[in-house]
């Protein structure tokens, strides 16, 4: 297996107007091709700066981190990102979202159409092309934006909380959906979440970072059974894995807590 | 302890059960217009027979008022008498009404392009933007009309500083909202564009331009109306040309029904740059509703 993702000691520091604030500390991750990672961990412990990082959103201060072989330094066609929130533009409809990339890409928009039609019915959103996102529910607003995200194909997802907004029912139904779209496509993906039971639900590997300044904490092996059996939420071998990780962050604020390390963390340092 | 539970549960209903009132867009600390120019858009016939209905009753009401109270035509003449001279004063007002309008258009494309186009690139550089916005707030205060006599002096009685007055009118409105539009910088739609590797001019016509159109939509309404303004006060200063300079004429002769008929030709301009500017918005602006 080929690692597609390797990201070795990043650290970033950014400048705030009370100083330097040390977001990610020291963070080393290691994604092989087709796998599924999830990265948890307690608000503000620099998962989004990680995932901004490795899209070449912003630069990260020390280490380094290769995609596909390559260093990260700018965006690339090969990595796609999806946002916390759905982030369409109201001004333009559906479709006009979907082919949004091809648009800044400057591809051509035809030879994609069998694709994003494909894709459109996979996440059942066939008959929408034509609606405005204000027309829309938060749930196919999101959807809409994970057939953006697949729209150009790339290699490798990188998921930023994308569920994080819908109502709990709603984002049981996005996980089954992400977890289909993985089985069909294989791609390598690497979703940040802050709720441990969807991490433990989707990934194979758990990474747990420590509060701010992120580090690696502990990296858990979930060993539960593909595809996940129906129901599998509702059982103790699933429950314990979530337990013991919700522990282990538990532990990790007490320990800077006792330290005195612990800040609150109040704001966010990227949007 | 019962009634604050009560409270509560009120609270939750308004905010979480999906009102049937009409949505009315917020919005603080800017001139609202977008809003009243999509109250002004008409559905249904029901609403179209209103307004001509209040349209009859007024007209009507005024021109019987008017006759049995036998108030003379110099002092306030009927709806009728004013049909009557606008319909008469065609054949020589007509030159006029083409003349305001020009100075209008020709003063109104320069003033909202420079304008526009300052907005655009002064809100890339904070810094160039504050130095500027004092000398921008100091022309959108000032009446620009003040300087036509000045411009006369230069110029004569020419179309020339009614252009210039339009342009100044019309322009720092149009930046000034503008630059408002271009301000709204949101950051994670900006992050979206810059992940598929967008360039700096992408992310200005495909995020930053459509995230400015409806306050750019209020500024050229706004500006259009300056400018209306400002070139018949300018047609009224000086020469023997425009629809202001016979508004003035007309009033020195007491010739009321023909004053109200050239006032009515300033309205119409006025309404239509209204319709233009709600059409405009509707096409490209009307997502933010």
């Amino acid at each position: 297996m080929k690692t597609v993702i390797d990201v070795q000691g990043v650290s970033k520091v950014y400048a705030s107007e009370r100083g330097p604030v040390h977001a990610l500390e020291n963070f080393s991750m290691q994604v092989e091709e087709g796998d599924f990672v999830a990265i948890v961990g307690p608000s503000g412990c620099g998962k989004t700066t990680l995932l901004w990082g490795l899209t070449g959103l912003h630069p990260l201060t020390a280490g380094k981190a290769f995609i596909l072989g390559q260093q990260v330094a700018k965006p690339r066609r090969e990595v796609g990102i999806i946002f916390q929130q759905a982030n369409l533009l109201p001004w333009r409809n559906l479709l006009q979202n979907i082919t949004f990339p091809l648009e800044i890409m400057k591809e051509s928009v035809s030879a994609y159409r069998e694709r994003i039609g494909e894709l459109l019915e996979s996440v059942e959103l066939v008959g929408f092309e034509h609606h405005y996102p204000r027309e829309l529910s938060g749930g196919m607003q999101q959807r809409a934006s994970i057939v953006r995200a697949l729209s150009f194909d790339p290699q490798v997802l990188l998921m930023d909380e994308p569920f994080g907004a819908l109502d709990a029912y709603t984002r049981d139904e996005m996980d089954t959906l992400i977890l289909g779209i993985w089985k069909k496509t294989r791609k390598t993906i690497a979703f940040v979440t802050h709720r441990i039971e969807e991490a433990v639900y989707l990934a194979n590997r758990v990474f747990v970072m420590t509060p701010r300044p992120g580090t690696n904490s502990v990296t858990f092996d979930i060993d539960l059974p593909r595809p996940r059996p129906e129901g599998i939420t509702m059982e103790d071998r699933y429950f314990k894995i979530v337990a013991e990780i919700k522990r282990k962050i538990v532990l990790d604020v007490e320990q800077q807590k006792r330290e005195g390390t612990y800040r609150s963390q109040a704001y966010s340092t990227v949007t | 302890m019962a009634k604050e539970h009560v409270d509560q549960y009120e609270k939750k209903l308004q905010e979480e059960v999906p009102s049937f009132e009409e949505h009315v867009p917020e919005r603080h600390g800017q001139l609202d217009i977008s809003a009243t120019l999509s109250a002004v858009s008409i559905h249904g016939w029901k609403q179209v027979v209103g307004i001509v209905a209040v349209a009859l009753v007024v007209i009507g009401g005024w021109e019987l008022g008017v006759r049995l109270l036998k108030v003379p035509e110099f002092v306030f003449p009927t709806p009728s008498a004013i049909a009557r001279a606008l319909v008469l004063s065609m054949p020589t007002v007509y030159q006029h009404f083409f003349i305001t309008l020009g100075e209008l258009a020709a003063g109104y494309v320069i003033g909202a392009g420079v304008g526009l186009f300052m907005a655009a690139v002064l809100t890339q550089a904070p810094f160039l933007e504050k130095i500027i916005t004092p000398y921008i707030l100091l022309l959108v205060t000032t009446p620009t009309i003040a300087l036509v006599p000045l411009l006369m002096l230069r110029m004569g009685f020419t179309i020339w500083p009614r252009i210039i007055a339009v342009a100044l009118a019309a322009g720092p409105m149009v930046m000034i909202n503008s630059v408002t539009g271009f301000r709204r910088t949101d950051l994670a739609k900006i992050a979206l564009a810059k992940s598929y590797g967008a360039t700096t001019y992408q992310i200005f016509s495909k995020i930053r331009f459509p995230l400015a159109l409806p306050m750019i939509n209020v500024g050229l309404l706004v500006g259009g109306i300056f400018g209306l303004i400002t070139a018949v006060a300018a047609d009224m200063i000086g020469g023997k040309m425009g629809l202001g300079n016979k508004i003035a004429y007309y009033s020195s002769l007491a010739r009321m029904a023909n004053f109200f008929a050239v006032i009515l030709l300033v309205s119409a301009i006025g309404i239509s740059i209204w319709i233009i500017m709600a059409a405009v918005g509707k096409r490209w602006a009307s997502w933010e509703e």
